[in-house]
């Protein structure tokens, strides 16, 4: 029965509205029926205060026009703003014919606003499809017309909504045109096209150039035609121009405009512009008709959801934008001024899942240093091995993604003649996979380097990161022999990423480690690919991963593991972590099982620091334990344990996987300090923006203040 | 308080309601020192750093920073001297917010310069600086 209620009685009413503006609550019947023929003030809003002042009201105006029928709509009906109801209305009413009528108030100038609105009710109507079938909507529009002029600024959606289905059910005239419209439902503040239209016809007697400004001061005069005070009119002012810059651009002034219209009709002004209103970036009618909508509802003049919704490019985004200015308080002191926020925001959001598993390659500092100690480290231990030294930075490299440096040098490695490094890595890598092949337990030749991993604290990420892609394919395919590990595949992959560096680092022989490192490193890659990575820039930590090549890599297979650590190893030792590795992955290339359980053996041994070239080999036996101690839960302590006690490697078994682990979280950390970083850097960003704007305006004051 | 060359004030807030003459008091004859400061300063004032007078006034129970634009609008700001968590940078950057809304307040063709401020966002800006700090 709401639905009856007479849309054209409110059309009618409309137009007494639009005479009164405030007698809104004085005369419920008549609001509505002058409301409606004026410009559609924000339903939302007068709704609401209909709502709220009191039932009876509205139960008078359906009595009267039929609404009150629409008081018991109300409550239900609360979500859509009421305003865009009334507005919605308004625009039905017109093309039903009552727009002339409200119009002749306002005068000329006003005339062509609500001759524009008949035809914009039907983009209100989306709000409301939600709530009720449309010629509900319509009667929600109708009724938010009623209550234009009370004083609420504060729209209740419900109230509105409920007002607004009793007069369109009052208007039966334009119930037609309101279940047109209806379709559509959109908050208080949308523009309907009609409207919209018409404000981009008087922008153009002002400013013929669309995508240009209109200047304040010819803005002012415009505006102080429609007779609204000078302090209303300044504050719609500050509403609209919403980049500060003293003019109108199109979507500016339409949404002046529209504010004006609204003031006219009686809605009070937003305390916050509307986010149908905002300037959109996008085009206006997309961005009028659906992406307001969304953030409009139950929106219209509450301040509270302006805040996110500054971002006028990008109207979709409004509904998520508040959520993510929740998230990010930060982004709402910029939301003032664009929508740089937003974009902001959702890039946070972004970053913030640091997937440590997905070769996290962000630029996390890794100590060349160290790892280069460690590398040559490793690689003195390795001397024995018969590869080109250049090959043991290599080896190292599984990591090699993030740590360029070890990278370079294990990517080269693992890589195998790919890598640019000038290292023979080639050589080196060729002569991993033959000992991966030969052996399984390339873990552990890894966990030789593992010992490095203590060293260095980088994110063991990386090296892992390196196997997956670095680590030659190459290797994997030599590794397939053992259990296709994923390790080996990652092992391979992570050479090839870091070719440049390693080659400081790696001058000392470790290359020889580094392929069989580097075979390690395939070999349990992939799943400790993000802890190789990390290590990579550290011999150390690569030779933790070994470690936890060693000690078992729990998490995703032993290969994986030792693979990683392989890597890290290879990595790290570039300098003595090379000849650390080197004597590992001779240990390994001999176990070489491929199969997770000697990589894990292999790792625990790892973890240990490169000096103990000895416990390498101890280790190495260890690699073919490793298996047995998958504990991958023990990866982070061992990680811990590794890098204080590379010595210990025969704990290395499940400190391997804790390295492993370890480096892994310190990848994930360093990627919310970089998301971290990120979100301050755009704040200050923003910041220099606002002084810069500040200083703009400054300098522009200035001129006329010169004598001062 | 926001006070343009003649020295009557635009605008003027307190959070504690109560002895609110003794601030506007204050305020007004703070207006002397920074007028000092003014004239001590020189021709340049473009600066940002040149634009904060700092503390002007420290009295027994609060401190009055103040701040200058370019154009000669002095801000005033009287802050509780128990206030002790109150760093020179956050009074700096509190500045700055006002001059920016200042110049929001400004680009507005409706607003006529010596104008008391009656703009709302301005009032919340303040206001919530204001809790800010208290």
């Amino acid at each position: 029965t709401v639905k009856d209620l007479p849309l054209p009685r409110f059309v009618v009413s409309k137009n007494e509205q639009e005479s009164r503006h405030t007698a809104l609550y004085s005369s419920d019947a008549d609001n509505p029926a002058s409301y409606s023929g004026v410009i559609p003030p924000p339903p939302g809003r007068i709704q609401v205060k209909k709502g709220s002042v009191s039932h009876d009201a509205v139960q008078q105006r359906t009595s009267t026009d039929q609404q009150e029928s629409t008081s018991p709509v109300v409550s239900p009906q609360q979500s859509p703003p009421t305003s865009p109801h009334a507005w919605r209305k308004h625009n039905r009413h017109p093309s039903g014919g009552n727009n002339e009528r409200p119009l002749a108030g306002p005068g000329p100038f006003w005339a062509p606003f609500n001759e524009a609105q008949p035809g914009s009710s039907t983009t209100n109507d989306p709000i409301w499809s939600g709530h009720s079938p449309p010629p509900h909507q319509e009667n929600w529009v109708s009724f938010a017309d009623t209550p234009p002029t009370s004083a609420l600024l504060a729209m209740h959606p419900a109230s509105v909504q409920d007002q607004t289905t009793v007069r369109t059910v009052a208007s039966a005239t334009t119930a037609n045109e309101i279940r047109r419209q209806s379709s559509s439902y959109d908050d208080p503040w949308k523009i309907t096209d009609e409207q919209r239209q018409y404000y981009v016809n008087q922008f153009k007697t002002i400013q013929p150039d669309l995508n240009g400004f209109i200047p304040g001061s010819a803005a002012k005069e415009f505006f102080t035609k429609s007779k609204l005070p000078i302090l209303e009119l300044s504050h719609i002012w500050e509403l609209s121009d919403f980049d500060k810059d003293g003019a109108l651009t199109l979507d500016e002034f339409c949404a002046a405009f529209h504010l004006v219209v609204a003031r006219k009709n009686g809605y009070d002004l937003p305390e916050k512009l509307p986010e149908s209103l905002m300037p959109k970036l996008i085009d206006l009618e997309d961005s009028a008709e659906t992406g307001e909508q969304p953030g409009e509802v139950g929106y219209a003049s509450s301040p509270a959801e302006a805040p996110p919704s500054k971002s006028p490019s990008m109207p979709s985004l409004n509904q998520t934008w508040p959520e993510l200015n929740q998230s990010s308080e930060q982004w709402e002191t910029f939301s003032e001024r664009s929508s740089s926020s937003q974009t902001l925001t959702q890039f946070d959001s972004n970053i913030a899942p640091a997937d440590p598993d997905t070769a996290i390659v962000h630029p996390v500092p890794i100590r060349m240093t160290p790892s280069k100690i460690h590398m040559q480290e490793m690689e003195l231990k390795r001397t024995g091995s018969d590869h080109a030294n250049p090959t043991s930075p290599l080896l190292v490299k599984p990591s090699d993604l993030p740590e360029e440096n070890k990278m370079s040098s294990s990517v080269k490695y693992t890589a195998g003649s790919t890598v640019t490094d000038g290292y023979s890595s080639s050589d080196s890598y060729t002569s991993d996979p033959e000992q991966i092949g030969s052996t399984v337990t390339r873990q552990r030749s890894h966990s030789g380097t593992s010992p490095d991993n203590t060293a260095p604290p980088p994110p063991p990420p990386r090296p892992h990161q390196s196997h997956s892609r670095s680590s030659s394919l190459d290797m994997n395919r030599s590794f397939s022999v053992t259990p296709g590990r994923q390790q080996q595949a990652g092992v391979v992959a992570y050479p090839p990423a870091v070719p440049p560096r390693p080659q400081p680092s790696q001058g000392p022989g470790p290359h020889v480690h580094r392929p069989v490192d580097a075979e390690g490193l395939i070999a349990h890659t992939t799943s400790t690919s993000p802890q190789q990575i990390p290590e990579q820039p550290n011999f150390a930590d690569f030779s933790q991963f070994e470690a936890f090549a060693v000690s078992g890599v729990n998490k995703d297979d032993d290969d994986e593991i030792e693979t990683h650590s392989e890597s890290l190893q290879v990595e790290k030792s570039s300098d003595s972590a090379s000849s650390l590795r080197v004597a590992k992955a001779d240990g390994r290339v001999e176990d070489k099982v491929p199969a997770n359980v000697p990589t894990t053996a292999g790792k625990g041994t790892t973890p240990l620091a490169p000096p103990p070239k000895p416990i390498r080999r101890r280790l190495k036996s260890e690699d073919e334990l490793r298996p047995e101690a998958e504990e991958h839960t023990q990866k982070t302590g061992v990680i811990a344990a590794v890098l204080a006690s590379q010595p210990s490697i025969p704990r290395s078994v499940g400190k391997d996987k804790k390295a492993i682990q370890a480096s892994i979280r310190r990848n994930k950390e360093t990627n919310t300090v970089l998301a971290r970083l990120n979100s301050e850097l755009q704040q200050q960003l923003k910041d220099v923006l606002e002084e810069r704007i500040s200083l703009e305006v400054q300098l522009e004051q200035l001129r006329p203040f010169s004598h001062l | 308080s926001c006070a343009p060359p003649q020295n009557y004030p635009l605008y003027i807030r307190s959070v504690p309601t109560e002895n609110e003459l003794k601030f506007h008091y204050t305020v007004h004859t703070s207006l002397d020192v920074v007028d000092e400061k003014i004239s001590a300063m020189g021709k340049a004032m473009v600066d940002q750093r040149d634009l904060y007078l700092g503390l002007l006034y420290p009295t027994e129970d609060y401190k009055v920073y103040g701040y200058v634009t370019n154009s000669k609008v002095k801000f005033v700001m009287v802050v509780d001297s128990s206030n002790t968590a109150l760093r020179d940078n956050e009074i700096r950057s509190m500045f700055r917010k006002l001059h920016n809304s200042y110049t929001d307040i400004m680009c507005n063709p409706f607003y006529n310069p010596g104008d008391r401020i009656h703009s709302r966002a301005f009032d919340n800006m303040v206001t919530s600086m204001m809790m800010q700090v208290c």
